[in-house]
């Protein structure tokens, strides 16, 4: 059992979404503190709104204004904030009616304890300084004790949905965080490479060796146990010229990528061939690693310098016959 | 032979072609697989369950899994893993990026056509690599719900304030789902957690740490057959006599948290309410959902006193997530094959406090 091989891997997007006319009043409404909420088929004020009805899918667009101030119809204590929820200290989750909704809108309420928070109480919108078109717009909820009935009868509005500078879109951050462990198969070859070995594996029944190994071969299904070194040097099958600048590379184009056939496997690899004008690389060209100097790569930004082939030069060695590799095209 | 019905409710009339789970294997369930890939965890699982039926792998017409890329943050983990199906020549295959449960749904339909006499449908889940309770925040309403990252504890939690407001259960109920859960989880050699666990202390309150599945990895897989093919296959087919599955509105506040009128009408269709069952499997990760999931099953009525609740421990002792419905199928049919259950309800439940649910009716032939 080879050591067990992990590196942390981020996945990051930035969406971008696009707003409904529902959605779009509503959360441009929130940057002007108001809340707006949407009736649907059946008479309820649904807030926060859908753009179709939640039992019957029909459209539905009458707009109405809610209050501020709500009801929890259920709570949550959370002792231990998470990386994005809305408060970094201990909070309550709490579904909220504010006054004039049918339905419940889910967000953060402020609180100092558990024993300050109970279903039924009464709760009031606490704005974000900054607002920009978010459900985030609402910074929280704090309890709110007035005791005068301004809002608590509040009946809904109707609203015509229009402010100025109406959003579009939203852009929604998203990252989470991996430890990423590449398995056995995979962590073997890894550690042949810091060796300057490329280590392929055997399935036992079709008797193929694959490179790089994932641990089973997909045409019989079953594992690939025996490790088998291939190369040093292979033969170019088929390539493709590149002329787009890839983002973080700093690679010229264009330059040729190619699937290589190491001696003495089953399945080409694909990497990049240097050392050879770009027009002048062809099927059958033999060719051989140049590695790049460096250690195990610990996050992302270090794969540049990971022990693995930079690239692929020729050999200078006449070209393959076409039928010694056409089988791994 | 009639058909099944095309009405929006009541009782399926019965499919058109008798279909049987005839093996199920799974994973041991661990915290951790770090030493193996994906398709190093699933592959054994294939192995097993196909040697069961005694059927080479080349012979499963039709083959169907569930999982997700976002657990292990893994782009087309699926390809990777149908290496270990063995797909050449080139097998006909489909994925659902769901609960293995749902991939068992898409091979019924395709053995109710007379499409496949087999299937094999698999699932798996690493949680490990990831912060499974952020993770699972990915899949809600992206405008309204996600920006503010509520974790699956969180959502759960709310769920199970709202079922001690209304008086449907207490803090101590639901410590005695729990260590009924894992109690019986001791005869369950892939279980993660056996034997009793300490309430331990509020991870989101009400919900403490026993109130929680534990966080794992794992696989499962079953055989699907058709008539005389399944009875060829095993000794004591479980017949899918019913398979439904119904969803609700996604924004929580619109939903009564302690109700599941999803699962009720699923069962319904599923034909679950014609007579009592012997076995449930529910699909429960937190223990105040088996309160739900009991209610709208009416297992607490005089029908409930003869039903055994999660014999294998349920989710509280292992929820492999993507797996952990499949399995619940499998080990409804593994205790009909064993001559254990002749009717059992088996559950499988997807998306934020029960939101989707999907509902079985198994049957073993008359001894």
């Amino acid at each position: 059992m080879p050591e067990i091989l992990t590196a942390p891997l981020v996945v990051e997007f930035p969406f971008t979404r696009s707003l409904g006319p529902v959605q779009s009043a509503f959360l441009t409404g929130l940057r002007e503190r108001t809340v707006l909420g949407v009736t649907a088929s059946d008479g309820r004020v649904v807030v926060p709104p859908a753009e179709y009805d939640p039992v019957t899918a029909e459209e539905i667009r009458e707009l109405v204004e809610v209050g501020t101030a709500g009801t929890v119809t259920t709570w949550a204590w959370n002792p231990a904030p998470r990386r994005g929820q809305p408060l970094d200290t201990p909070f309550a989750w709490v579904l909220v009616r504010l006054d004039g909704a049918d339905t419940a809108l889910l967000h953060a309420l402020d609180a100092p304890g558990p024993d300050a928070v109970r279903t039924g109480m009464r709760v009031r919108i606490r704005w974000a300084a900054e607002r920009t078109g978010a459900i985030t717009d609402i910074a929280c909820f704090e309890p709110d004790e007035s005791t005068g009935d301004d809002g608590r009868t509040r009946e809904p509005v109707a609203h015509d949905g229009q402010f100025p500078d109406l959003l579009t879109g939203i852009t929604a951050p998203a990252r989470l965080d991996y430890t990423y462990s590449p398995g056995a198969a995979q962590s073997r070859y890894i550690q042949a490479l810091a060796d300057r070995r490329t280590l392929g594996e055997r399935c036992p029944a079709c008797r193929k060796v694959y490179v790089p190994p994932r641990g089973a071969c997909p045409t019989c299904g079953v594992a690939t146990s025996t490790q088998v070194e291939v190369g040093p040097r292979g033969t170019v099958t088929t390539f493709c010229i590149v002329n787009i600048k890839a983002r973080n590379l700093d690679i010229d184009v264009p330059y040729v990528y190619a699937h290589i056939a190491l001696d003495g496997a089953d399945l080409a690899l694909h990497a990049r061939i240097g050392g050879i004008p770009y027009d002048q690389v062809r099927m059958g060209l033999r060719v051989e690693p140049v590695w790049a100097d460096g250690a195990f790569p610990h996050s992302p930004e270090d794969m540049g310098a990971a022990p693995i082939p930079d690239h692929y030069r020729p050999t200078g060695e006449p070209d393959a016959d076409y039928d010694s590799y056409k089988e791994l095209i | 032979m009639p058909g099944p019905s095309t009405g929006p409710s009541g009782p399926s009339t019965g499919p058109l072609r008798e279909v049987a789970i005839v093996a199920f294997g799974q994973s041991d369930h661990v915290r951790s697989s770090a030493e193996t890939s994906e398709v190093e965890m699933l592959m054994p699982v294939l192995h097993d369950v196909v040697s069961r039926t005694g059927l080479k792998a080349g012979d499963i017409d039709f083959t169907c899994s569930g999982s997700s890329d976002y657990l292990a943050g893994r782009a087309f983990s699926f390809t990777m893993a149908l290496d270990g199906v063995g797909a050449w020549p080139p097998i006909s295959e489909s994925h659902v990026e769901m609960d293995g449960a749902w991939a068992l749904y898409e091979a019924w339909v395709k053995l109710l056509t007379g499409e496949a006499e087999t299937a094999l449908v698999y699932a798996y889940g690493k949680s490990s690599p990831g912060d499974l309770r952020e993770v699972l925040t990915r899949q809600l309403d992206p405008y309204y719900l996600a920006p503010l990252w509520p974790d699956s504890v969180a959502l759960a939690a709310l769920q199970a304030q709202a079922l001690i407001d209304a008086g449907l259960t207490d803090q101590g109920a639901l410590a005695g789902i729990a260590a009924r859960s894992r109690t019986a989880a001791e005869a369950n050699p892939h279980a993660q957690l056996r034997g009793a666990v300490p309430a331990g202390d509020p991870v989101v309150a009400p919900l403490r740490t026993g109130d929680c599945p534990p966080i794992g990895d794992g696989a499962a897989a079953v055989v699907l057959a058709a008539g005389d093919t399944a009875r060829r296959l095993c000794d004591r087919p479980a017949w899918i006599r019913g398979l439904d599955h119904r969803i609700e509105a996604h924004a929580l506040g619109v939903r009564d948290l302690t109700d599941s009128p999803s699962t009720r009408l699923a069962a319904e269709r599923a034909g679950y309410f014609a007579r009592p069952v012997d076995t449930a499997e529910l699909h429960a990760p937190f223990t105040s959902q088996e309160v739900v999931l009991r209610r709208a099953l009416a297992l607490d009525g005089p029908d409930g006193a003869g039903v055994r609740i999660n014999p294998s421990g349920g989710a509280l002792a292992a929820n492999p997530v993507m797996a952990a419905g499949l399995i619940r199928l499998g080990e409804a049919a593994a205790r009909i094959q064993r001559g254990e259950s002749d009717r059992a309800l088996a559950h499988a439940t997807s998306g934020p406090c029960l939101q989707q649910n999907l509902v079985a009716v198994l049957e073993g032939e008359t001894r």
